[in-house]
């Protein structure tokens, strides 16, 4: 299926850009009419991708975040956020809730998050050469919400 | 990101205004920290009912503050929370951890007829 329309938006992995990251993708995501709960889910979880990417993929140092998002005549979103830092070693490890590698207040819940909120989180990555995680979710609109 | 501290006898409220990620709540933790080294309250609560969005970084503060609060013999609140909130809170199960509630205003609807609140 070819996408309607796509953007495309390459960041540094600066925290300060977490905010303006997630505004940026629900903002396009919002021509497929969107519920404010719909939103929501999509700004949740591409924050914590991104933040995974900030805190874990580049830590202790800046480097790019790739992010396409796509969207489809369905009324599909995709959205691939991609790095090209140190990688996960045991993906399915990662992706347990309340598990995490970071020093502080990580709650470790950040694919728990993503895969509560979207429909579909698929997740490649290779140690030493990066991580793309792919975000899908059927925006349902906000007609079907109100009947 | 904002937060405003209200001291009462035995409870230090936070309230919380803006939005909560990794980027802004290294700030918050800072300044909760340093008002309940200051007054040792049995109760710290968090007031979410500001915040126009969280991630995963919310349920971080709030589980660091547990934690804080468990080694004074206290507690935390997090309450006034969205509902986008509270669904990220839940599936840290923060419950056990915290009180956790969510606003009012948005809770009502989902009761049903002939239900009462119960807390």
């Amino acid at each position: 299926m070819k996408a309607n329309n796509t953007v495309k938006l390459e960041v540094e992995s600066r925290s300060v850009n977490e905010s303006f990251t997630r505004v940026v993708i629900s903002s396009f995501a919002a021509q497929l009419d969107p519920t404010i709960e719909e939103i929501n889910d999509i700004k949740t979880a591409v924050s914590e991708a991104v933040t995974n990417c900030i805190v874990h993929a580049y830590a202790n140092r800046v480097g790019r975040i790739y992010i396409t998002v796509s969207l489809y005549d369905d009324g599909l979103v995709k959205i691939k956020i991609r790095d090209k830092g140190c990688g996960i070693e045991d993906v399915k490890k990662a992706m347990e809730p309340l598990y995490t590698t970071a020093v502080g207040e990580r709650a470790g819940l950040g694919f728990a998050v993503m895969e509560s909120f979207m429909d579909r989180v698929k997740v490649h990555s290779k140690v030493g050469h990066g991580t793309s995680v792919i975000l899908e979710k059927r925006i349902a609109g906000r007609d079907a919400a109100h009947g | 990101m904002a937060i405003r501290l209200e001291i009462s006898p035995g409870c230090v409220t936070a309230f919380l205004e803006g939005e909560i990620d990794h980027h802004n709540a290294a700030a918050l933790r800072v300044c909760i920290d340093e008002a309940v080294e200051q007054y040792r309250p049995e109760t710290l609560r968090m007031d979410f009912g500001g915040v126009s969005f969280m991630d995963s970084s919310g349920v971080g503060l709030v589980m660091g503050r547990a934690g804080i609060m468990r080694v004074l013999g206290g507690r935390v609140e997090a309450v006034n929370l969205t509902p986008q909130a509270f669904k990220v809170m839940q599936l840290a199960n923060l419950d056990r951890l915290a009180v956790i509630r969510q606003k009012a205003r948005q809770r009502a609807p989902q009761r049903k007829e002939g239900q009462h609140e119960s807390e």
